[in-house]
C-alpha cells in the first residue's frame, strides 16, 4: 500500500456535483500538481480550496472545490485528497485521467475500504457496512447501515462473546484445580440455564437480522393462481404503475418487468412475473410443479382464488403447501357470486384478503396484512442494530446450531471439560463475524464483493 | 571432551543427561551438590490436573520420572475420576528420601554418564556458539552443547520477612554470576520469585481435628513398561484442614510483615498466580471465610508434613502463630519455617522449540531457567533438551511436539510464542485440543516418537503395536457380537436403572449410549480384553462426535501450521501492523502463520497485514 490509488467516488451518471477521491502517501502532492490556486501543500489539514483543475498545457478542466484531509485522520489514515467537480461524465473523467497520468493508480474494486480495514481504521462489519450504506434504498437500509459503521454491531457480538467467556472461565477452574474444594463445582444442571439464555439471546438477534436482511435485501414475493384470477391486475395495483396493461385476452401482458414495491420502506422483490404471464396466456391448468418453485424460492407467497371459481384439485394441492411458509391468501372478484368453498382446505384464516382488485378494494388490507406479517412497523420503528448480510448470519446460524449441540451434550451428561471445547469453539466462530477471530478465506471474499471508489 | 554437558541435577537435568546417555553420548552431569540430585525442594508430590500427564508422555517417549515415582511414591491417585476421560490425571504423593535415591541409582547405571559437583559461573563462547563451561575456580570443561537446568539458584535470594539472604533452596551454595554472562551474551534475564510452606512435625498435630484424604483404592501406574510396585494397604494418606477466622485475622494484622507486602522493598520478582502464598489468598479473597490446606507426608524415613496452600514469607514469629491457628495444629511444632525466594531466569521467547537459545548455538535451557514451576513441567523439558542436543550431535531432525500431540509440546509453544508473566503452570485449560492428550492414550501418541529418537527399545515398541492390534480386535468384537434382550438381560438393564432396548444390538451400539458404561456390558457378557483396551475403545466410542470435532480442529491448525513465514522477514516492512504486534513478532519471530496467531498482543487485523505482505513478498 505504498502506491497512491484513486477513483470516482460518486455514481456515475450526470449529476449537479461529482467526488474524484485519492488516497496514498503522493494524494496532495499529485493533486498539487494539476491544481491552479493555493499551494496545496501548504494548506492545513481538513481544509476546503476553491481552484481549478488543469492539464499539463495549462488547459483549465473543471473549476473545482478540493478537501485536504491528512493522516491519520481520514477513511484510509493515510492522506485523501478529495476533488468535487462539477457533475458530467466527460470533466469528471479527465480530472481522473490527469490523475493517473501524474502518477496515481486506479483503484481496485473496494479498495479504500479495503486499506481502512487493513490501516485499522475499521473492523470487518463497519467495512461491510460501509459497502450496505453504499448501496441503501431506503432510510432503513440507511440506518441499519450507519448503526455497523458505528461499531453497534461488533458491540453485540462482543457482549456474547464476553458472557461466554464467563462461562468457560468458571469451567476452567473446575479443570484445572480438581482437588480444591474452594471452588464451586460446574455441573451440568447449573451449566443448562446459562446456555439456555445464551442459546436464546442468540435466537433473537438471529430473528431480527432475517428481518435485516429483509430490510437490506427486500422479500422475495411472488404471486401463484390459476390464469385469469388477476395475477397481473394485483402486481399493477401493487405496483401502482399502469405499465402493464390487464386484460382479459391472453399475451397481452409480454412487457412487464420485474417489480420493486416499498411499503412502510420496505422492498417487495416480485419474483417470475414472466410466469404470471404465461399462465395467463395458457387457458389450461395451473402448472403444479413451476408453483412449487416458486413458492420454495418465495419469502411470501401471494396466492390468488377467484371468488367466482370453483376449486381445482391442483389448487387444492397447492394451498395444503402453504404450511410453514408466510403466505396470504387473496380472494379475488368479490363482487362476482361466491362459487368458492375453501372448508376443505387447510390454511389459516387469518391470512385471506378479500378484494376486488379491479375496483381497487382491498389493496389496503392487503399492505397492512404484509407489514404485520413480517413485524414492518416494528422494523421501521426500533433501533436495527443487527447483522445485516449472508455471511455474518450464516456464521450466527452455525453457532446458535453448535449451542443446541452443547445443550443436546449437557442433557447428554457429557463431562463439563468436553462441553467447554464446544463452548470455546463457538466463541471463535462468533469472533469470526466481526473479525476478532482470524479467519483465512475471509479477506479475500470479502473485498472481491466490493465496489469501485469508496 | 564430553559430547553433552548438563548443568544442575534437579528434574530437568535428570531426564536431560538420562536421555543424552543412554542414546550414547559422552555425559557430564554437573550440579553443586551431589546430594540434591533430583530433590524435591517444594511440594512432595508428583503429577497433579495436567502435570500427571506429562509425566505420562514422559514414560511414552523414554523418560524416568514415571517409573522412579512408580517404585516410590507414597500413595497415588487418579484426580478428576468423576469427569471426562480427557481431565483425568494421576497424582502421587513421592517419597522425598527414596526419588532421588532411586533416580541417582538409575543415572548411576549409565556408562556414558558421569556425575561431578562444581558450581559454573560462565560458558566457553566462541563466535555466539558455546563450547563448554567454566567452573567458578576457572577451570574449562569442554563440549559440544550445553543445557541449563539451573533451576531456581541463578542469584537465588531466600526471603523470609524483613531478611533477604543470598542462597539457594536448603540454604544452597547460589550461582551468582551465571546469569550475569547470559546478560552479557545478549539474554533478557528476569527476576520470579515462588515460595514454599512450613514444615510440621507429625508427631504434634492432631489428626483428629482433619480429614483423611487416602490414595485410590485401585492399583495405578504412571509408566506404561511397570507393573505397580506397592500395595493398596501400604499407601500413607494425605490430610484435608482449613484456615481459621482467627488465622486470617493474624495474617492481616501483621501483613506489614510480609517480605512480599512492605517488609522488604526491594522484590522485583513475579510469583506465580497459580500457586499464591496464604497472604495473597487472605487480601485478595477477602470474603472467602477459609482456605484449603493439605497436610501432606513427605517420606516414610522422617516426620516432616508439608501444609500445601500455606506458602508464606512471613517472620518466624507470625508464623508460629498462623499455624497455632489451625485446627488441630494447636500445638503444631514447626520444623522449617516457609520463605519465598526469588530467581532469575530467561525470558523464554529468546528460545526456539528445541529449546536450543535463539542466541548462542549449541546452548538449551531447560526448567525454572525457562521461567516454568513444577517438576513435570521441568522434567519433561529436560527430557526434550536432551533429545534435541542428542539429535543434533547425530545430525538428525530434531523433535518437535506439536500442540494436538502432546501437553509438552503445549507447554514449549506457549513458552517460545507467548513469553511469560509469572512461573509457567501447566493446566489442562492451556490445551485446546485435551481431549486427544489424555492420560490414557500417551503411549499411542508418542511411545514411536521415543523409538524414533532411541529411547524405546523394540520390546516397549512390540508391547504398543500390540496394544494397537488388540484395540482394533476389540472393535470388531463388539461390533459382531450382539446382546439379545433376553429377560434375564432385561432385568440387568433394570436392576440399574437403564432404559431397556427394544432390539436386539450390537454392543457397539449399546456402548455408544451415554448411559451405557463398558463395567455394564461386563455384567451381561464376560468381554475378553485387557481392562485398559476397553478403556480405549469405549472413549472412543463415547465421544466420538467430540474427538472428531477436536481432530478437524487440529487440522485447521495444522494448515495454519504450514503456512511458514520466511527466517529472514523484516518486521519493520510490514506496513501499518500495530507497533505491539510488530514488537512482539520481532521478539518471538514465528516460525509459521499458526504460531503468530497464538502471541498475544498480535491481533487478527495485524495477521491479516502480515499475510497480505507474505503473499506480495514471498508469493506464500
Amino acid at each position: 500500500m505504498n502506491d497512491t490509488i484513486a477513483a470516482i467516488s460518486t455514481s456515475q451518471g450526470v449529476g449537479a456535483i461529482a467526488i474524484v477521491r485519492v488516497s496514498g502517501p503522493e494524494a496532495i502532492e499529485i493533486v498539487n500538481k494539476i491544481f491552479k490556486g493555493k499551494d496545496l501543500s501548504q494548506v492545513e489539514s481538513h481544509t476546503i480550496n476553491y481552484g481549478k483543475i488543469i492539464d499539463k498545457r495549462g488547459n483549465m478542466i473543471d473549476e473545482v472545490l478540493v478537501t485536504i484531509m491528512k493522516a491519520p485522520k481520514t477513511f484510509t489514515k493515510e492522506d485523501i485528497v478529495e476533488i468535487n467537480t462539477h457533475g458530467g461524465i466527460a470533466p469528471t473523467n479527465k480530472v481522473l485521467e490527469e490523475l493517473l497520468i501524474n502518477g496515481c493508480r486506479l483503484a481496485e474494486p473496494g479498495e479504500f475500504t479495503k486499506r481502512a480495514f487493513l490501516n485499522g481504521r475499521i473492523d470487518l462489519i463497519e467495512a461491510e457496512s460501509i459497502m450496505d450504506m453504499i448501496n441503501a434504498k431506503t432510510q432503513a437500509q440507511r440506518e441499519m447501515a450507519a448503526n455497523g459503521i458505528n461499531g453497534k454491531v461488533s458491540d453485540l457480538i462482543n457482549k456474547l462473546r464476553d458472557d461466554m467467556i464467563q462461562i468457560i472461565s468458571n469451567i476452567n477452574v473446575n479443570i484445572d484445580y480438581p482437588e480444591y474444594d474452594d471452588v464451586d463445582i460446574i455441573t451440568n444442571d447449573i451449566m443448562i440455564p446459562k446456555i439456555v439464555n445464551l442459546k436464546e439471546k442468540v435466537k433473537k438477534i438471529l430473528d431480527e437480522s432475517k428481518n435485516g436482511l429483509i430490510i437490506k435485501e427486500g422479500i422475495k414475493t411472488s404471486i401463484i393462481g390459476r390464469p385469469n384470477v388477476g395475477k397481473s391486475s394485483l402486481l399493477n395495483a401493487l405496483l401502482q404503475e399502469d405499465k402493464a396493461i390487464v386484460t382479459d385476452i391472453a399475451g397481452t401482458t409480454r412487457d412487464i418487468v420485474e417489480g420493486q414495491i416499498s411499503i412502510n420502506g420496505i422492498i417487495l422483490n416480485m419474483i417470475d412475473t414472466a410466469g404470471i404471464r404465461e399462465t395467463e396466456d395458457k387457458i389450461e391448468a395451473i402448472g403444479v410443479e413451476k408453483s412449487l418453485k416458486t413458492m420454495e424460492e418465495s419469502d411470501l407467497v401471494l396466492f390468488v382464488l377467484n371468488n367466482n371459481e370453483e376449486l381445482t384439485e391442483d389448487v387444492e394441492k397447492l394451498l395444503n403447501k402453504l404450511e410453514n411458509r408466510n403466505y396470504i391468501i387473496i380472494i379475488n372478484k368479490i363482487d362476482l357470486d361466491n362459487k368458492l368453498d375453501l372448508s376443505k382446505v387447510n390454511i389459516n384464516k387469518d391470512n385471506i384478503v378479500k378484494m376486488s382488485i379491479v375496483n381497487n378494494q382491498g389493496i389496503d388490507e392487503l399492505k397492512e396484512k404484509i407489514i404485520n406479517m413480517f413485524n414492518l412497523s416494528q422494523i421501521e420503528t426500533k433501533d436495527p442494530t443487527y447483522l445485516s448480510n449472508t455471511r455474518s448470519i450464516s456464521i450466527l446460524q452455525k453457532c446458535l446450531n453448535s449451542i443446541e449441540e452443547v445443550e443436546k451434550g449437557l442433557n447428554n451428561n457429557m463431562p463439563i471439560d468436553m462441553i467447554e471445547l464446544d463452548i470455546r469453539n463457538i466463541w471463535e466462530q462468533l469472533g469470526e463475524i466481526n473479525g476478532s477471530t482470524y479467519e483465512e478465506e475471509l479477506l479475500d471474499e470479502m473485498f472481491s464483493r466490493f465496489c469501485l471508489g469508496k | 571432551m564430553y559430547d553433552i554437558i548438563v548443568v544442575g541435577g534437579g528434574h530437568a537435568g535428570c531426564e536431560a543427561s538420562y536421555a543424552s546417555a543412554y542414546k550414547g553420548h559422552k555425559t557430564l552431569l554437573i550440579t553443586s551438590n551431589l546430594k540434591n540430585i533430583a530433590d524435591m525442594p517444594c511440594n512432595p508430590h508428583i503429577g497433579g490436573s495436567a502435570k500427571g500427564i506429562v509425566v505420562r508422555e514422559i514414560d511414552a517417549l523414554g523418560g524416568i520420572m514415571g517409573k522412579i515415582a512408580d517404585k516410590t511414591h507414597l500413595q497415588i491417585k487418579m484426580l478428576n475420576s468423576a469427569k471426562g476421560p480427557a481431565v483425568q490425571a494421576l497424582r502421587a504423593q513421592g517419597d522425598k528420601v527414596t526419588y532421588p535415591k532411586e533416580m541417582l541409582n538409575t543415572l548411576n547405571s549409565l556408562e556414558n554418564l558421569e556425575i561431578k559437583e562444581g558450581m559454573v559461573e560462565d560458558l566457553i563462547v566462541e563466535n555466539n556458539e558455546v563450547h563448554g563451561i567454566i567452573l567458578e575456580d576457572g577451570t574449562k570443561i569442554e563440549s559440544k552443547k550445553v543445557i541449563l537446568t539451573t533451576g531456581t539458584y541463578l542469584k537465588a535470594d531466600i526471603l523470609v520477612g524483613s531478611t533477604r539472604t543470598r542462597q539457594g533452596p536448603h540454604g544452597e551454595k547460589p550461582s551468582n554470576h551465571l546469569s550475569d554472562k547470559l546478560k552479557d551474551y545478549g539474554f533478557r534475564i528476569i527476576r520470579l520469585k515462588t515460595g514454599t510452606p512450613q514444615r510440621i512435625d507429625k508427631k504434634s498435630i492432631d489428626f483428629s481435628k482433619t480429614r483423611v484424604e487416602p490414595g485410590d483404592d485401585k492399583l495405578l501406574t504412571f509408566s506404561f513398561d511397570l507393573e505397580p510396585q506397592y500395595k493398596i494397604e501400604d499407601q500413607i494418606p494425605c490430610h484435608l484442614t482449613y484456615t481459621t477466622e482467627e488465622t486470617h485475622r493474624i495474617i492481616r494484622e501483621n501483613l506489614n510483615k510480609s517480605s512480599m507486602y512492605g517488609a522488604l522493598d526491594d522484590v522485583e520478582g513475579i510469583g506465580p498466580r497459580y500457586c499464591p502464598s496464604i497472604e495473597d489468598k487472605v487480601t485478595r479473597f477477602k470474603d472467602k471465610e477459609r482456605h484449603q490446606l493439605f497436610i501432606e507426608p513427605e517420606s516414610r524415613y522422617y516426620d516432616d508434613m508439608y501444609l500445601q496452600g500455606f506458602s508464606t514469607s512471613m517472620p518466624p514469629e507470625v508464623q508460629e502463630q498462623m499455624v497455632h491457628s489451625l485446627p488441630g495444629f494447636e500445638n503444631a511444632k514447626i520444623l522449617k519455617y516457609g520463605y519465598a525466594i526469588e530467581y532469575d531466569a530467561i525470558y523464554p521467547t529468546q528460545l526456539n522449540a528445541t529449546l536450543e537459545t535463539k542466541i548462542l548455538k549449541n546452548l538449551y535451557t531447560a526448567g525454572q531457567i525457562n521461567g516454568t514451576s513444577g517438576y513435570e513441567e521441568a522434567a519433561c523439558q529436560g527430557l526434550m533438551a536432551g533429545i534435541n542436543a542428542s539429535l543434533s550431535l547425530e545430525g538428525k531432525e530434531p523433535l518437535v511436539l506439536k500442540r494436538n500431540e502432546a501437553y509438552i509440546g503445549v507447554l514449549i509453544d506457549d513458552l517460545i510464542t507467548k513469553g511469560i508473566r509469572d512461573p509457567y503452570r501447566l493446566l489442562s485449560s492451556r490445551a485446546e485440543f485435551r481431549l486427544l492428550l489424555r492420560s490414557d492414550n500417551a503411549d499411542l501418541r508418542l511411545r514411536k516418537h521415543g523409538y524414533e529418537v532411541g529411547l524405546i527399545n523394540n520390546e516397549q515398541l512390540e508391547r504398543l503395536e500390540e496394544k494397537e492390534q488388540e484395540i482394533i480386535k476389540l472393535r470388531e468384537f463388539m461390533q459382531e457380537n450382539k446382546i439379545k434382550m433376553t429377560e434375564e438381560v432385561k432385568s440387568i438393564f433394570e436392576s440399574e436403572n437403564i432404559q431397556i432396548p427394544t432390539a436386539t444390538m450390537s454392543i457397539e451400539d449399546l456402548v455408544k449410549r451415554p448411559e451405557i458404561s463398558m463395567k455394564f456390558i461386563n455384567k451381561i457378557v464376560d468381554i475378553p480384553f485387557k481392562e485398559e483396551i476397553q478403556e480405549q475403545v469405549e472413549i472412543n466410542l463415547k465421544y466420538e462426535g467430540y474427538i472428531k470435532k477436536a481432530y478437524k480442529e487440529a487440522e485447521k491448525m495444522l494448515k495454519l501450521e504450514k503456512k511458514q513465514i520466511p527466517e529472514d522477514i523484516d518486521y519493520d516492512d510490514v506496513k501499518n501492523i500495530a507497533s505491539e504486534a510488530r514488537q512482539k513478532l520481532k521478539e518471538v519471530r514465528p516460525k509459521t502463520i499458526a504460531q503468530a496467531i497464538r502471541i498475544s498482543g498480535v491481533n487478527p487485523s495485524d495477521i491479516s497485514l502480515l499475510s497480505v505482505y507474505l503473499k506480495k513478498e514471498y508469493n506464500k
